[in-house]
């Protein structure tokens, strides 16, 4: 096959703006999953559940997506608290968070999903802003708004998130969970306070992360669990629980699909991120092991 | 009970069953119990790996949709009948299992469960684009018009075919359970570290039993494509047998082979009754949040209970002597 130049520009372009989006939905995973080791399967449907609030709040009210899901931020926020302690008291206190905690993240997906599709439908929605049209051209390479606002918004809110992490005393805190619990808990912290938080930000992440999902592209109910091999992946290939690492990771895996939709066409995408989780834990077990 | 005469026993009642049932008029009840003996195989595999050893598999639809497919690419290719494909499907099915645990059983739990829902997704993708079975478009697979052994309708010998599935399941469950595989896979469920020091061959076990596990959830679906005569990929890799495979040993109990029976027949009974009079998005909503309920609330689930009933009677009946 012939590969012009400015498809492949573009791809590059797709890849890197699309990987923007995958960091912002991915962060939360690596705060919950890399950081305080909750294995939160649930998170796509909180990304889900994001995008129909902005979709709801966007189509009756006409306000921007990404802004509302920024102002009800809290809600999530709220929302991951109430679920980390419900975690917390019937599996985590009692160390059965191995397999019955599991099956209770998976739960809480399925209901959220089929709750969503009982009340919406499985018609595909999407949402309408001043930028969602229009599209700059840079010589032969298209960076459609859509996406790029997106990205600049993800961008921010994981180098934010960084920032919080490295230069706040909570922040500290919640590096150190990620350490030694017990070495906290001498320094007089409640790392299980600590960890309701944590977790508490990391929905609120999956609150804006669906905003900025719906703005790229249209959406119905069951394409979070799409979104599970993703999420993993990015965290796995970032290496579990850094910041940076995660934003590396979403761009690599952004890449990837943007060329695989773009050689092999947009059918063979979905697979390239659980493709890779696959191969990345088949092959590098000491890499994911060595925490 | 000795597991020879328990296999005697279930194999018994499994054919009193297919043959009893096939004087019932209805033919609804034929294909809601084969629904529901479907799911009993899937929960009873399920638990082999997930209650026995403690391994989370989120991929049962992936081994499910293996079985189905093998079906219809051997009754594309060669127009195979159901009696080798059955096998076959097991087999391929088996192998699945054998490759992703030797892939991932290594690594802590979860890694292997998210390696089981990407196996789903990795399939899905890789059926849909693979045009000789259907593709997206989907498959029609045409139930044989002469039925063997005077049966009147396809649909009967598909049922009795799935009890004596579910017979082979649960003798399978049990004779696992009760020895000293059972046991090995019980000392890593309780704790690996402890049982890896104490001798027991962790990786070689937790392998086995992907691999049985798997290869009884592709057994459940290579009689699937004649069920319903067409299979496209999202009805084959449909998350509800994720879930339902999950549920269903959760809400029963984990312990024993009964527990899965239990929840499978209860749930899926349920299931059927809630499609019939409400509709099956619903039905999927129960399923979720009775799975939610009984995790967090009744964490042993319903054998859990009958034990705990148990164990009150005894008390009462020493203290009464």
């Amino acid at each position: 096959m012939e590969i012009s130049p400015a498809l492949l520009f573009n791809a590059i372009i797709a890849g890197l703006l699309l990987g923007g989006l995958y960091a912002a939905m991915s962060v939360g995973i690596s705060i919950s999953f890399g950081m305080l080791d909750v294995v939160n399967i649930a998170h796509p449907g909180f990304i889900i559940l994001g995008s129909y609030i902005a979709y709801i709040v966007n189509s009756r009210y006409g306000f921007d997506p990404i802004a509302v899901a920024i102002i009800l931020s809290p809600l999530f926020f709220l929302l991951g608290r109430m679920l980390y302690r419900v975690y917390y008291v019937c599996f985590e206190k009692r160390g059965q968070e191995s397999l019955r905690g599991l099956a209770f993240f998976f739960g809480i997906l399925f209901i959220t999903e089929v709750a969503l599709i009982l009340v919406f439908g499985v018609d595909y929605r999407t949402v309408s802003g001043v930028y969602t049209d229009v599209t700059w051209r840079l010589g032969v390479v298209d960076f459609p708004l859509r996406m790029v606002v997106p990205f600049l918004v993800s961008l921010v809110m994981v180098i934010g998130l960084q920032l919080f992490l490295t230069h706040t005393f909570f922040g500290r805190a919640v590096l150190a969970v990620a350490q030694d619990q017990l070495a906290l808990r001498l320094m007089g912290v409640d790392p299980v306070r600590i960890k309701e938080l944590a977790f508490a930000l990391s929905i609120a992440t999956a609150g804006i992360a669906g905003a900025l999902l719906i703005v790229i592209q249209p959406l119905e109910p069951s394409v979070g669990r799409e979104y599970i091999g993703l999420v993993f992946a990015v965290c796995v290939l970032g290496g579990m629980g850094s910041i940076w690492g995660t934003l590396a990771g979403a761009l690599v895996l952004g890449l990837a699909e943007s060329f695989t939709a773009t050689f092999f066409g947009p059918s063979w995408a979905p697979a390239v991120s659980f493709g890779m989780l696959l191969l990345a834990l088949a092959f590098r077990p000491s890499g994911l092991l060595g925490r | 009970m000795s597991n020879p005469v328990f296999a005697a026993v279930a194999f018994a009642v499994a054919l009193a069953l297919a043959a009893g049932c096939q004087l019932i008029p209805n033919e609804f009840f034929f294909s809601a119990a084969y629904t529901v003996l479907l799911y009993v195989i899937l929960a009873t595999a399920w638990n082999i790996l997930g209650g026995y050893t403690g391994y989370v598999n989120f991929g049962s639809a992936a081994f499910f949709a293996i079985g189905a497919y093998t079906t219809v690419a051997l009754y594309y290719a060669f127009k195979l009948p159901l009696a080798v494909t059955i096998p076959a499907g097991t087999a391929v099915a088996g192998l699945a299992g054998l490759g992703l645990g030797y892939l991932t059983l290594r690594l802590r739990g979860v890694f292997f469960a998210i390696a089981s829902l990407a196996l789903a997704v990795v399939l899905f993708t890789f059926v849909v684009n693979w045009d000789y079975v259907g593709g997206a478009r989907g498959a029609y697979v045409l139930q044989p018009t002469d039925v063997p052994f005077g049966l009147p309708r396809y649909i009967h010998l598909l049922f009795a075919v799935e009890v004596l599935m579910a017979a082979t399941a649960l003798v399978i469950a049990r004779t696992i359970e009760t020895s000293t595989i059972g046991r090995g896979l019980a000392a890593i469920r309780d704790d690996e570290i402890a049982a890896e020091s104490a001798g027991v061959p962790t990786l070689r076990l937790k392998i086995f039993s992907a691999a049985v596990s798997g290869a009884l959830m592709g057994m459940a679906g290579t009689t699937f494509p004649y069920y319903l005569s067409y299979i496209e990929p999202s009805s084959a890799f449909s998350l509800s047998y994720a879930v339902n495979s999950i549920a269903m040993p959760l809400i029963g109990g984990m312990m024993t082979w009964t527990g899965p029976l239990i929840g499978a027949v209860l749930l899926g009974t349920v299931q059927q009754l809630v499609q019939v009079t409400v509709s099956s998005a619903w039905n999927l909503l129960i399923v979720g949040v009775l799975l939610v309920l009984f995790v967090t609330l009744a964490p042993e689930g319903i054998m859990g209970w009958v034990q705990a009933w148990r164990r009150r009677a005894a008390r009462g009946v020493q203290k009464r002597d």
